[in-house]
Formats: structure tokens, sequence, C-alpha cells
């Protein structure tokens, strides 16, 4: 699925040049649940944007689906990036004028084939229906909390049953029930044949996943295999009850 | 169509965004367009009512003024006043010019007119008996004066509608006595209401009299101001005015090289005359017009690059979501087609509403041809569309990333 041999991104800026990737090498084959993990700065969104063709790399190859990303034409990349890509960016990109259920059916605007009205707006809702917010539907961003507005950004990630989800700090916002229920979804999207890169800090989030890949500095310096991701139900289960929380 | 409606749906959002700024930006279309309508709709309205003026003028009319051309004398007006047309001159022309079937000498000045207490100042037209004929000019009330009256130097008057009105209100003139300059003439009859002319004057605020009695009785003078002649038929018009002109330069005893010392001129000079002022007032209005358009499309431009700058994240959103660039040129393209239709129909309106008012002034009919309303707005729409296009090329030139990490 993804293939990136010797990738270099340096951004210039008005001080000095940024290295920020400095030869990261990874083969993700399809079917995976990665989680990418690293301190701040280590260069994971960095890596993220590259992946979702958003950004091109300074030197290095990037093969997506056998395909060389840089030989792609404007067109084709801005297919890639609609239909086989689904991207939950680190700071939500919603549009604040319009409402939830507006912002889920933004991609769809762009897809080709078209798809009729009706339609486009009943997959917006099922999506956010996954997300826990059909209630929500007609709320603009600025009406919803933080973690409303990363599941809106989800939903619209989703919204096109991409191959390929690429999410930046998908719970990062939100609490534990809500991220545990949240990687139940990515799960389930997996065992549907969706791939997924996931950023997270948090490792008890990263335990969903199959896959850990650690960065520092621009490079991959770990990248292991989990033989037993963490189970949702079983981790909701654990979770102490908010009512017996509340009588503690 | 989905896709459209979104995208218009967007466009829409967008405008309605900042208002005021939106309403400014339109002004210069509206401007544009209301010139452009209420040009269509005067100058079509003007030009309906020379051809009814030139009409209303008589039946292949050709009009003999005393006194040679002048560069820019007005038609009825310059032409006229040198004392070189007698009766004798009219005479002649009935007599030995072909073609001819009316003649009515001229002669004409300002005068006061009283009746009881009521007067007004106005115009004193001495004409010949057929005059009416000659003008298409039927009677509403009473009659007009005979061969007799003229011979006799009657004191009789036809009154026109607007002197009736002034001095009789809705009563009935006709058998009362009026005094022209202080001299008593009888009413014998009301012409009907012919309205404005081509210099737009109101011809009906004149009163007739037998032309003998207002060179003898009022102006005391033997000098016409005009003759006029109503030729057979159209065809007969060239003939009789070569005919009259070499008539009166024999009579007038010119030599050969001497300029004429009358001016001839016939109802379709006149009527050109008339459309060349016309045509001047609507390339005026087409002038405003176009700059004004110009103007607009600048502001639409302008206003096109502040919304791109300002929703350069927007745009890096839905390059990132699969936009391609054509789809964003296009939502931009849209929008600014939308702003300056938009100011198309407020123009239209505006245009309309401009040549009511104008018309009702004038006293014109003017209306503008529903072609005409709906290429303006089509065109505004276009004016959008060229103007906005480079705003909308820079949109959609942008990079996603750079775009998203803009704020
Ligand atoms: N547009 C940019 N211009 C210049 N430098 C940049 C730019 N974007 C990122 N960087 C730098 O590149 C490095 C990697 O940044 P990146 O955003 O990939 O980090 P990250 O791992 O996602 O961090 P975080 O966990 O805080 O999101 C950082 O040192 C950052 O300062
Ligand atoms: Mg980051």
């Amino acid at each position: 699925m993804i293939h990136l041999e010797e990738i270099h991104r340096i951004y210039d800026t008005a001080a000095a040049p940024v290295h920020a990737l400095r030869g990261v090498n990874l083969r993700i084959l399809p079917g995976e649940f990665v989680a990418v993990m690293g301190a701040s700065g280590s260069g994971k969104s960095t890596l993220m944007n590259l992946l979702g063709c958003l950004d091109r790399p300074t030197r290095g190859r990037y093969r997506l689906d056998d395909a060389d990303v840089a030989e792609l034409s404007p067109d084709a990349v801005a297919a890639v990036r609609n239909r086989t890509i689904g991207f939950v960016f680190q700071g939500f990109n919603l549009l604040h004028r319009a409402t939830a259920l507006e912002n889920v059916e933004l991609p769809m605007l762009y897809a080709t084939p078209t798809l009729r009205g009706d339609e486009a707006r009943s997959r917006a809702r099922v999506a956010l229906g996954r997300v826990g917010l059909e209630a929500r539907a007609d709320h603009t961003p600025s009406e919803l909390s933080g973690g409303q507005q990363q599941r809106v950004a989800i939903a619209r990630a989703l919204v096109l049953d991409p191959k390929l989800l690429l999410a930046d700090e998908p719970t990062g916002n939100l609490d534990t029930r809500t991220s545990i229920e949240i990687m139940g979804l990515f799960q389930q999207l997996n065992a549907q044949g969706a791939t997924i890169v996931m950023v997270t800090h948090e490792l008890d989030v990263a335990r969903f996943a199959q896959r850990i890949v650690v960065m520092r500095d621009g490079r991959i310096v770990a990248d292991r295999a989990l033989d037993r991701p963490a189970d949702p139900v079983a981790e909701l289960a654990r979770l102490p009850d908010e009512a017996e929380a509340e009588t503690a | 169509m989905y896709r459209f409606l979104a995208l218009f749906r967007d466009a829409l959002r967008a405008l309605r965004r900042n208002v005021l700024r939106t309403l400014l930006t339109m002004l210069g279309v509206i401007i544009g367009v209301a010139a452009v309508i209420a040009m269509v709709a005067i100058g079509g309205g003007a030009s309906d009512q020379v051809k009814l003026q030139v009409d209303s003028l008589g039946e292949n009319l050709v009009i003999v003024m005393a006194g040679g051309a002048q560069v820019g004398a007005g038609v009825l007006g310059g032409a006229g006043t040198a004392g070189t047309l007698t009766v004798a001159d009219a005479e002649a022309i009935r007599r030995e010019v072909p073609g001819v079937r009316h003649v009515s000498p001229e002669a004409r000045s300002a005068a006061q007119v009283a009746a009881g207490n009521e007067n007004c100042s106005t115009q004193v037209l001495g004409v010949g008996v057929e005059y009416p004929a000659l003008r298409n000019w039927p009677l509403a009330g009473g009659e007009f004066f005979g061969a007799a009256a003229e011979r006799a130097a009657a004191r009789v008057a036809v009154l026109g509608r607007t002197v009736a009105r002034a001095l009789f209100g809705d009563g009935d003139p006709i058998g009362a006595v009026v005094r022209i300059d202080g001299v008593p003439f009888t009413v014998i009859g009301v012409l009907a209401a012919k309205g404005a002319n081509m210099m737009g004057q109101d011809q009906d605020d004149a009163v007739l009299v037998p032309y003998t009695a207002a060179l003898r009785r009022l102006l005391g003078q033997t000098n016409l101001r005009m003759i006029n002649v109503g030729a057979e038929s159209a065809a007969a018009m060239g003939p009789v005015q070569r005919e009259i002109a070499a008539l009166l330069r024999q009579r007038h005893r010119l030599p050969a090289g001497r300029e004429d010392d009358f001016t001839i001129r016939t109802q379709e000079e006149l009527a050109a005359f008339a459309g060349s002022t016309t045509r001047i007032m609507a390339g005026l209005l087409g002038a405003i017009a176009g700059v004004s358009l110009l103007v607009g499309g600048i502001g639409i431009m302008n206003i096109m690059l502040v919304s791109v700058t300002e929703r350069t994240r927007e745009i890096g959103l839905r390059l990132a979501l699969g936009a391609r660039r054509r789809d964003i040129l296009r939502q931009f393209l849209i929008e600014a087609a939308l702003l300056s239709a938009a100011g198309g129909v407020v123009g239209v309106a505006a245009g309309l509403g401009i040549s009511r008012v104008a018309a009702w002034v004038l006293n014109w009919p003017a209306a503008a041809p529903v072609s005409v309303v709906a290429g303006a707005v089509v065109f505004s729409a276009g004016v959008g569309v060229f103007f906005g296009f480079y705003p909308a090329r820079r949109a959609a030139r942008m990079d996603p990333i750079e775009a998203l990490r803009r704020e």
C-alpha cells in the first residue's frame, strides 16, 4: 500500500532550513493498522501530510498503491485525496459557516462519478451516526465541543469509505470512553479492509493498533508489531462505571 | 446538479458573510446596468416619439423657411427670422410648382392672450385655411376659418388645447372673445391635443388665426416666417423641393453663386436631424454604462482577491479533500458571477425606475424590451466571470498544505 524510500523533508524558513524528516523508510501493507508515536516536533505531522499527498518530499520516493506519487497529474492527485485517502487533521479544519452535515458532505462535492444530492446527504448522516453525532447534524462547528468537532472531522474522513485512513491525533480532544469508541470504529473499518495510519501521543490509544512506529528527530527509531491489539469491548468494560464514580 | 447547487449555496454563504461589502461591490455594476436599461428605454421611447412627431407634422410636408441655412440653427427656431418670404411667394408656389397639394403661409409671434380675468402668454400662429389638412391636425370642437375669413383678415381664432384650458378651464370657449395683445378675436374652434414637438415644445400652447389677420392686425408686417407645402406624394417631395428652390431663387433675383435666402426642409430631413440628437444621447449614456461596468468589474476583481486571501484555509481544505483546480476555479467564478448578476438585477430594477420617471417627466413612452433586460443581466454576470477570473485562478493555484497553514 505505502512504500517510502529515503524520504527527506526540509522546510525553508526565514531563519534557517528545518530538516523535519531525515531519511524515512517505511512500508505499510494493505490492511495494516499502524500507530505513529513520537515526541512533539519529531516529524509525525510532516510525515502524515506527505502520506496524504498534501505535501511533497524534498527528496526520496513515495509509492502509493505501486504508483509514484511524484509522477501523478494534479487531477490524479486530487482523485487520490478524494477517494483513496481519508484524512483527519490535527486541527480538524472544519468550515465554520457550514453545519456538521454540510462539512461531512464536502468531500462528496468533489467525488467522481458524482453522487446524487439525497445519496450524499444520507451517506453523510450515516457517517455522523458512526461517530455518534446524528443529533448534532445541523449544528455549526462553533456550536460543538472540541471533541464533537473532532468527531465531525473523523466522519468527514470516513464518508467516502477510503482505502487509506490517515488520522493525525484523532483522539487528542476526546475523553477515554469516546477515545475507546473511536478506536473500536477504526478497528471495525480496518477489519473491513481499510488501511489505517494514526498519529497519537498516548500509548493507551496506540495499543489498539497492530503495529507501532516511533519517530524521533525526523527518523523512525522503532517499529514493532503488537501480538494482541487492545480490545475496545474489554477496555470499555474495565472503565469505572460513571454512576459508581459519582457515588464513590 | 447537486454539485452545482452546493456550489451555489457556498457562494451565497460567502456573499452573505459581509452584506455591506457585497452591496458596495455591486454598486458599479448596478449603475452600469441601470444606465444601459435607462438608455435603451428612454432612447427607444425617444425614437418612437420622434417618428410619431415627424408623422404628426403632417403628410409629405415640405417647409420653406425665411433666411439662409445656418450651421446648427434650430430646425424650427433659428431659421425663418429673416424677412425674405412673402405671401406672393406662397401664391407663386401654389400656382407654379407641380405636385403641390396644399400651401399654407405661416407667421408667428409671441403674444399675450386674455379672456375675462384669465390671461396667458403663448404663440400666435398666422396660418392659411389649409393648415389643419397640412398638419394633420383635427379640431376638437367648433370649426376652422374659411377662405372668406382669410381674405377679410377676420378677427377669428382657433385655440390650442393648452391655451383653451388656461383661459377657460373645462368650459366651452367657442363664441367667446379673447384679446390677443389687446386686439379682440372671436373663438370659433378648439384644436385636438397634439402634444410636444421634437424640440419638446408644447404644440398645443398656440392660438391659430388667419395669417392675413396676424400680419395686418398683430404683427404689422408683410413678411412670412415660413411656408408650409404639402406634396401630393412622398415621391413628389424631392422634385417639389427642387422646384420651389428654383422658383424662389428666381423670384428673389439671386444671382448664381449667391446663397439661398431661404431654407427648405423636408419631413425626412427633420426626422434624420431629430434622430441624430437621440443617437448622441444614447451614445453618451452608453459611454457612462461602459465606464461604470468597467469600474464595477474592477471592484469585483478587487473584492474577489480579498475574498480569496481571507479564505485561504478554506481553499486549502477543499483541495485537501479532493477538489481539483477547476473545482476551485469554478467556485470563485460562480461567486463573482452571482455577485455581478445580482448587481445586474438590481441595476435593471433601478434602470426601469429611472426610465419610468424620465417617461413621466419628458412625457415620452419609455419601455425596455425583455430581451434587453435579460441581456443586461447575462452580460453583467459575464462581467463578473471576466473580472473574477484572475482571483479565481489565483485561488485554484494554491498549494493545499501551505494554504491550510495560513491563518
Ligand atoms: N511549515 C513549517 N515550516 C517550518 N518548519 C516546520 C513547518 N511545519 C513543521 N515544521 C517543523 O518541522 C518539525 C516537525 O514538525 P511536525 O509538525 O511534523 O511535528 P509533530 O511530530 O507533528 O509534532 P506534534 O506532536 O507537536 O504535532 C518541527 O520542528 C517543526 O517546527
Ligand atoms: Mg503534529
